[in-house]
């Protein structure tokens, strides 16, 4: 592996893209993961069981699973497709906003069972404290039990994050590999390998070890510190 | 336990049996570039019966299985959608020398799922009145690199060119097209084509003077040495018999 070698204009691109969709995804998901992981963490509903089940899906499923049903139901014979088209808007495959949705389902769990666990830590007895001093379930919500699971937050949005950026079958299954929209650098090392250029393809696959690594020890770091305080 | 030793011993028994007709019959592993996918399925079958031989198949693109050969993959005779890695594979000394030959020709086709959407002469390029072309990525695959070949030739690629999406082989971009997320896209001629007639929607056989020939070129692995099954697979695919089975999915041979 040259020194000299730099890296190219599409891996500089495939990198700026993956850091904008695992933006991206972090904040829709944590918009959504919140409400649903309070309900979760509250709820006593029969159908807790079944939408705990669902949420943890992306988890245990293969990635071409997820891949093969977006791209058939985000097409112009799909259900979803179809209802896209009928408001005028375009079709979501080979599109970025077709990838933060995939990027969403595929990462779900990472963001809501933090949030959940923080939120079953946090417990009844903050709420019911500020219920007796007449705080609404809403003000309670915002003001005692979102401070309070604060570090599920930084574990969501960090795992969340990191997810993203690991996707490789999504993409590759509903990209169409289209510089600046779905390119990114999993599938771009990909292509790297397949075209036999081992030099590119070392560059951006250590590349990734290094930032995995960086994000794991910090989120490590995170909660030993977290830890210390509590205790 | 007596009903557990009874068994123990059929299973020996059935597994000596197999073995024993595995190692009369002889066995040969392929790896298959995925355009050829279907016709070696049926040309595997044939072959099987003709020699009694087993061709154990994988299908895959030709640049992974350049990779994992590399690596130490197993596999003792190549089927490469291009002419050029059986090549390399002679230089690094991982396949025998004299046994490459091409043992099809590829041909490129425009096709839509829809009736109708390509005309005869791929005038439909020219209009443009379609959201999204898919191709193989012209980097990975051979026919990815033919279809950008043959835009470039008709001097449409500015305008064709936002309008790519590419899959990461000739099989995914066939997906793209199949599932209706492209309208039209440049596929092999052996996905859409059986008994020699198109299955379904409408399509445009690329002439060949508007690309390279799409050579494919067996060659036999350094890990076959030795072993009969790789030669005849060689062999039976120079045949009649398995020429015939080819030709029915749009492949032609070298004069």
């Amino acid at each position: 592996m040259p020194l000299s070698f730099s890296p190219s204009a599409a891996d500089l691109g495939a990198i700026l893209l993956t850091c904008k969709l695992a933006s991206v995804t972090t904040v829709v998901l944590l918009l959504l993961a919140t409400p649903l992981a309070w309900w979760l963490a509250q709820t006593r509903s029969r159908w807790r069981a079944a939408v705990a089940a669902v949420v943890a899906l992306p988890l245990v499923l293969p990635p071409t699973v997820l891949g093969f049903y977006l791209l058939v139901s985000l097409g112009p014979q799909g259900t979803v497709g179809q209802f896209m088209q009928s408001l005028g808007l375009g079709l979501l495959p080979f599109t970025f906003g077709g990838l933060v949705l995939g990027s969403v389902v595929y990462s779900l769990p990472f963001a809501v069972q933090p949030l959940q666990h923080a939120f079953e830590a946090v417990g009844q007895r903050p709420m019911e404290v500020a219920a007796s001093l007449r705080a609404s379930p809403l003000d309670a919500f915002l003001t005692v039990a979102l401070p309070l699971a604060r570090p599920g937050f930084v574990t969501a949005a960090i795992l969340t994050f990191a997810h993203t950026v690991g996707e490789f079958g999504v993409v590759l299954m509903m990209g169409g590999n289209i510089p600046g929209q779905t390119q990114v650098v999993s599938t771009q090392i990909y292509a790297h390998v397949e075209a036999l250029e081992y030099t590119q393809a070392h560059w951006l696959a250590g590349a990734m070890v290094v930032f995995s690594f960086a994000v794991l020890i910090s989120l490590n770091l995170f909660n030993a510190r977290r830890t210390r305080v509590v205790l | 336990m007596a009903v557990k030793a009874k068994s123990l011993v059929g299973l020996c028994v059935l597994l000596g049996a197999l073995f024993a007709g595995l190692c009369q019959a002889g066995e040969v592993s392929v790896a298959v570039a995925a355009n050829f996918t279907a016709p070696m399925q049926k040309i595997a079958t044939a072959f099987a019966q003709d020699t009694g031989h087993t061709a154990v198949l994988s299908f895959g693109s030709t640049g992974k299985f350049y990779a994992q050969i590399r690596n130490g993959a197993p596999f003792q005779v190549l089927l490469a959608a291009d002419d050029e890695t059986p090549v390399r594979l002679e230089k690094d000394g991982l396949a025998l020398a004299g046994t490459r030959f091409t043992y099809a020709m590829g041909r490129l086709v425009l096709w839509s799922k829809q009736p109708g959407v390509v005309d005869a002469a791929g005038d439909v390029l020219r209009k443009g009145t379609f959201e999204r072309l898919s191709i193989a990525d012209p980097k990975l695959a051979p026919y990815g690199a033919a279809a950008m070949e043959t835009i470039n030739r008709l001097g449409l690629l500015p305008t064709l060119q936002p309008r790519l999406v590419q899959g990461e082989s000739i099989g995914q971009a066939y997906q793209f097209v199949a599932t209706g997320n492209a309208a039209l896209g440049f596929v092999a001629l052996s996905q859409v084509m059986l008994d020699g007639k198109l299955v379904n929607g409408s399509a445009w056989i690329v002439p060949t003077d508007l690309h390279a020939p799409l050579r494919q070129d067996a060659v036999v692995l350094a890990t076959a040495k030795g072993n009969p099954a790789a030669l005849a697979l060689m062999a039976y695919l120079k045949s009649d018999k398995a020429r015939v089975i080819m030709r029915a999915y749009g492949y032609e041979f070298p004069l």
